[in-house]
C-alpha cells in the first residue's frame, strides 16, 4: 500500500517532450489506405449507380449529362466516410482519398460535383 | 432538510459523471443512499426501425453506429447472424482478421475503461496517461482499416481489407509498447492508497446476486462468475486460440478493475497468436443481394459483456426484423442493487464500473407482467393512434404540414 | 496615511497579491499538465480567464437569497487578502505587525470556508448545498493538525508574534530540522483547506457538479476563484513563514527574492501531491485527519515541549 505510486513516472514526464500533437500547428499526415474525401472518374463511370444504391446516407447521386456522360454530385455532410461505393463500383471510378480536413464555413460548398471539367484538389492516392 | 427521505437529487440525464444521458433521481440521507430511481430511453434513435426500411449492406454500417466504443462488435454480430441465415461459409482468414480487429477494439475499451474510472474518483492523471496509450491503438485502427473509429472491415460473406507484412510488423510492435504500459497500470492500481481505498467493498455484488440480476461481462466475472461467449460458444476464430477467461473473487468494483486489466494481458497474446497463426486464402465469399427467408441469433462478446443480435428475414432485399440486446442493458439492473446503503460518493463510480454504455442499451423493450393484457398494434395503427392522441390536446399536425408545403413552393 | 493606502491597495495588498494569485494559478495549472505529459496552457491564461469572466453574464437563481449570495464571495476576498498584509514579505516584521498577529491569521483563514458556506447555502440548489455541508465536515478534520502544526513551531520560538518566530528561526536555522514533521502535517492540511485532490471533497466535479460553486457566474465567480487563487498563495506565504524563513538576515531585496522563491516551492509542491493522488470520500478524509494527522501533530507539539524545556537550561 503506498500512497503517490505514481511519484516517480509524473517527475520524469516533466522533463520528457509533452505527448500532445500541435496541431494545426503540425499537420499530419494520415496513413495509407485512410477513407477521407471521395474522388469520381467521370470517364470510367457506365451510369449503374450501384453506388448510388449501397451508399447508407444517400450521399452520391449520379446524373446523366450527355451520351455516356456521366457526373457525380457527392454531398460531403451526409457521406459517412464508409468507402462501401469504391468496393461495390464494377469499373473503380470511385477512389478515397488521405483528405479529412473538409470543414468549411459555407453550406455550398460541401456539395462537390464531379464532372468532366472539374478540378478538385483533394490529395490523391499515392499509386 | 438533512433527515426527510424526500431529498432527491437529479444525476442526470445532463451531469458530468455520465458520459452519456441517462437519469439516475437518488434520494438522500445525509450522505447516504436510500433509494435510486433509474430511467432510459434518452438516446433511442431509433435504429431497429431504421434497419427495415434499408438493404442489408446499408445496414452493416447503420449498425455498426449504434455504439462509439464496441462498433466492430456490434457490425459482426450482425453479420453473423446474416451470413447464418443465407448459409454462407465464411473463409478462414477473414475470420482471423475478425478476430484481430475485435480484440484490438477490446484493448482499446479497457484502456478508455481505465481511463475514466480514473476520472470518476478524481485521479486524472490515470486518465491523461490511459489514454494517450490508447492513442497507440488508435493509430493502429487507422492504419489497418482506414479510420479510427467505425472500423467498417466486416461486408457480408468476410471482410473487406486484407493485412500486410508491414502491418503485421507494426502491430507487433505496438502491442509491445502496449504490454509494459498496461503492467506498470496493473503495479498503479493494485497498490496506490487511494485507488484500492475507494474502490474496495463500493459496488458489491455477490455470486449469487449476479446469477438473479443476469450481469454480463466483466460485471460478472468479478463475482466469480464464469461466462465469457468467447469460450462458452465460440464464434470466429476464437476456438482455434489459447486463452484464459479471467475471473476474481473481489465482488466489487476493485475486482472489475483487476479482471478488466488482466483481460488486456490475454488480449496481448490472443493477437500474438492471431497474427502468427493466420492462414492464407481469400478474405471474402460472394453475398448474395437477396438473403433467403430465415431467422438467426447471434452472440458476441463486446468488451462489456454478451451483446446478442437477432435477424429475421423475408427472402428481400430488407431485413424484416432486427433486434439489439445490448450488455448494458443486463448490467443495469443491477446498479440499483450495487448502490443500496452506500454513500453519494460511490455513484460515478459504481455506474462507471459496469462501463455503461447507453447508446447500446436504448431499445425498446416491451415488458409484459402476468394478468396484463397489452395489445399489439400495427404500423398504421400506431400512426393513426399517434395523430389522434396529439390532436386530443390541440396540436394538428396536418395543419402543420399544409403550412410547410406552402412555405416550400413559395420559395 | 498614503503609504498605507498604497501598501492595502498596491504592494503588497489587493493588487500584488491579485496578481500573484493568478501567476501561481498558471503555475500550479502549468505543472499540473507537464507532470501528465501534456503540454498546458499559455502564460496568460489565467488572466485571460478572469478578464472573460468579468464579462460574463451574472445569473442568481430566482430561489436565492441575493444579499448573502453577492456578499459571500467579497467577504472571503477581503479576509484573504487582509492575511496577505500580516506575512513577512522582505524583513521579519510585515507592515501591521503585533504580538499575537499569528492567532488572528488562523482565524482569518478560516473565514473563507465559512463564506463558501453560506454563498453555497443560500444558493438553494440541491448541489451547492451538498457542497456546502461537505465543506463546513472537512473544516472540522483538517483545521486542528494545521493549526497544531503551525503552533507547534511557534511554541518552539517562545512567542505568539510572527515576527518574532522569523527572528527566532532566521538566528536558529537548526531548530527548523524538529519541525519538519510539522511542516508535512501543514502541507497535507493545506490541501484541505484549498480544497484540491485528494481533499476536494467540496467540489467534487464527478459528483456534485461543482459543490458551493455551482450556481455562480460571471462577476462573482470570478471573484471566487480569485479568492481560491489567493488562497493558496497566502497559505503557502504561511508556511514559508513559519518554516523556512531564511532569507531575511540578506536584507530586504534578497529576502523578497528568495521569499517568493521558496514559496513557488511550496507551491509546486501542492502541484505535485494533487497529482498522484486520488479523491477520497468523505468518511475517509476524516478517518484519515483523526486517526493519522492528529496523533502526528500531538507528537510534533510534545517533541517541541521537550525541546523547549530542554533548550531553556
Amino acid at each position: 500500500m503506498r500512497p503517490g505510486k505514481m511519484i516517480m513516472e509524473v517527475l520524469k514526464s516533466v522533463f520528457k517532450k509533452p505527448a500532445t500533437n500541435l496541431y494545426p500547428a503540425e499537420k499530419l499526415e494520415m496513413p495509407q489506405g485512410f477513407r477521407g474525401k471521395l474522388v469520381f472518374y467521370p470517364e470510367k463511370c457506365i451510369g449503374c449507380k450501384l453506388c448510388m444504391k449501397d451508399c447508407p446516407s444517400g450521399a452520391i447521386t449520379i446524373n446523366k449529362v450527355g451520351d455516356k456522360k456521366f457526373e457525380a454530385v457527392i454531398d460531403l455532410s451526409k457521406c459517412i466516410y464508409c468507402a462501401q461505393c469504391v468496393d461495390s463500383c464494377p469499373k473503380k471510378a470511385l477512389e478515397a482519398t488521405r483528405d479529412v480536413e473538409l470543414a468549411q464555413l459555407d453550406k455550398n460548398k460541401l456539395t462537390v460535383t464531379f464532372g468532366d471539367n472539374t478540378k478538385d484538389d483533394a490529395k490523391k492516392v499515392d499509386a | 432538510m438533512h433527515n426527510s427521505d424526500k431529498f432527491k437529487i437529479p444525476m442526470g440525464p445532463q451531469h458530468p459523471a455520465l458520459k452519456e444521458p441517462e437519469s439516475f433521481v437518488v434520494s438522500l440521507h445525509g450522505e447516504k443512499i436510500t433509494n435510486v430511481d433509474i430511467w432510459l430511453g434518452y438516446n433511442h434513435r431509433g435504429i431497429e426501425k431504421a434497419c427495415e426500411e434499408r438493404t442489408y449492406v446499408q445496414d452493416m454500417y447503420l449498425i455498426e453506429r449504434v455504439c462509439g466504443i464496441c462498433s466492430h462488435s456490434h457490425s459482426t454480430c450482425f453479420v453473423q447472424a446474416v451470413e447464418e441465415v443465407a448459409g454462407l461459409e465464411v473463409p478462414k482468414r477473414a475470420l482471423y482478421i475478425r478476430t484481430l480487429i475485435g480484440e484490438l477494439e477490446r484493448i482499446h475499451s479497457h484502456l478508455l475503461w481505465l481511463g475514466v474510472a480514473g476520472h470518476e474518483i478524481g485521479f486524472d492523471t490515470l486518465l491523461m496517461y490511459t489514454w494517450r496509450d490508447r492513442e497507440v491503438v488508435m493509430d493502429l485502427f487507422s492504419l489497418l482499416t482506414g479510420n479510427r473509429v467505425n472500423y467498417g472491415i466486416n461486408t457480408i460473406g468476410g471482410v473487406r481489407r486484407d493485412i500486410t507484412k508491414e502491418q503485421v510488423e507494426e502491430v507487433l510492435k505496438g502491442m509491445d509498447i502496449l504490454e509494459e504500459r498496461t503492467k506498470y497500470y496493473i503495479e498503479v492500481a493494485t497498490q496506490e492508497t487511494t485507488v484500492i481505498k475507494r474502490l474496495s467493498k463500493v459496488g458489491v455484488l455477490n455470486y449469487e446476486d449476479s446469477l438473479k440480476f443476469d450481469a454480463v461481462g466483466p460485471t460478472a466475472r468479478a463475482s466469480g462468475v464464469k461466462r465469457d461467449v468467447r469460450h462458452d460458444d465460440p464464434y470466429a476464430a476464437y476456438g482455434e486460440m489459447d486463452f484464459n477467461v479471467i475471473t476474481d473473487t473481489h465482488s466489487d468494483v476493485y475486482g472489475r478493475t483487476v479482471v478488466r486489466v488482466l483481460e488486456l494481458m490475454e488480449s496481448y497474446k490472443i493477437v500474438r497468436q492471431c497474427l502468427k497463426n493466420m492462414p492464407d486464402g481469400p478474405i471474402t465469399v460472394k453475398a448474395p443481394r437477396r438473403i433467403p427467408a430465415g431467422e438467426a441469433i447471434s452472440r458476441y462478446e463486446a468488451p462489456r459483456g454478451e451483446d446478442v443480435h437477432y435477424v429475421k428475414s423475408n427472402g428481400t432485399e430488407r431485413p424484416d426484423r432486427v433486434k439489439v440486446r445490448a450488455p448494458t442493458l443486463a448490467n443495469i439492473q443491477a446498479v440499483k442493487h450495487m448502490l443500496k446503503d452506500r454513500y453519494l460518493a460511490d455513484m460515478p463510480i459504481v455506474v462507471a464500473a459496469i462501463d455503461p454504455c447507453f447508446s447500446c442499451t436504448d431499445r425498446s423493450v416491451a415488458v409484459e407482467r402476468p394478468g396484463e393484457n397489452k395489445e399489439i398494434m400495427t404500423w398504421e395503427a400506431l400512426s393513426d393512434y399517434g395523430v389522434e392522441w396529439h390532436r386530443a390536446r390541440g396540436l394538428d399536425f396536418g395543419d402543420l404540414n399544409n403550412k410547410l408545403k406552402k412555405r416550400l413552393e413559395g420559395k | 496615511m498614503g503609504s498605507a493606502l498604497f501598501s492595502i491597495l498596491i504592494f503588497p495588498g489587493f493588487l500584488f497579491v491579485s496578481v500573484f494569485g493568478l501567476i501561481a494559478e498558471f503555475i500550479d495549472r502549468k505543472l499540473y499538465a507537464r507532470m501528465q505529459n501534456r503540454v498546458g496552457p499559455p502564460w496568460f491564461q489565467t488572466f485571460a480567464d478572469f478578464v472573460k469572466l468579468l464579462g460574463k453574464e451574472d445569473i442568481v437563481p430566482s430561489a436565492a437569497n441575493r444579499r448573502m449570495f453577492t456578499w459571500a464571495p467579497l467577504f472571503a476576498l477581503a479576509s484573504v487578502v487582509t492575511v496577505y498584509l500580516y506575512i513577512p514579505l522582505w524583513k521579519a516584521e510585515s507592515l501591521f505587525a503585533f504580538n499575537g498577529d499569528i492567532i488572528m491569521v488562523l482565524y482569518l483563514l478560516t473565514v473563507p470556508t465559512l463564506a463558501f458556506f453560506i454563498g453555497g447555502w443560500y444558493s438553494t440548489s440541491l448541489f451547492s448545498r451538498i457542497g456546502s455541508v461537505r465543506a463546513v465536515t472537512q473544516l472540522f478534520a483538517y483545521e486542528v493538525p494545521l493549526f497544531m502544526s503551525i503552533l507547534a513551531a511557534a511554541l518552539l520560538a517562545d512567542t505568539w508574534s510572527l515576527a518574532d518566530i522569523v527572528i527566532f528561526y532566521s538566528a536558529h536555522p537548526v531548530y527548523t530540522l524538529f519541525n519538519l514533521a510539522g511542516f508535512a502535517i501543514a502541507v497535507v492540511a493545506l490541501l484541505g483547506k484549498l480544497e484540491k485532490v485528494p481533499f476536494d471533497i467540496p467540489e467534487a466535479e464527478t459528483e456534485i457538479v461543482a459543490g458551493a460553486f455551482t450556481e455562480y457566474s460571471g462577476r462573482r465567480l470570478a471573484i471566487l476563484r480569485l479568492t481560491i487563487d489567493i488562497e493558496m498563495v497566502v497559505g503557502s506565504s504561511l508556511l514559508v513563514a513559519v518554516f523556512f524563513p531564511f532569507g531575511f538576515v540578506l536584507g530586504p531585496v534578497l529576502g523578497f527574492t528568495v521569499f517568493m522563491i521558496e514559496t513557488v516551492a511550496v507551491i509546486a509542491l501542492l502541484s505535485l501531491l494533487r497529482t498522484v493522488v486520488a479523491r477520497l470520500r468523505i468518511d475517509q478524509m476524516i478517518d484519515f485527519c483523526w486517526k493519522i494527522l492528529v496523533p502526528l501533530a500531538l507528537f510534533q507539539l510534545l517533541l517541541n515541549l521537550i525541546l523547549k524545556g530542554v533548550l531553556a537550561r
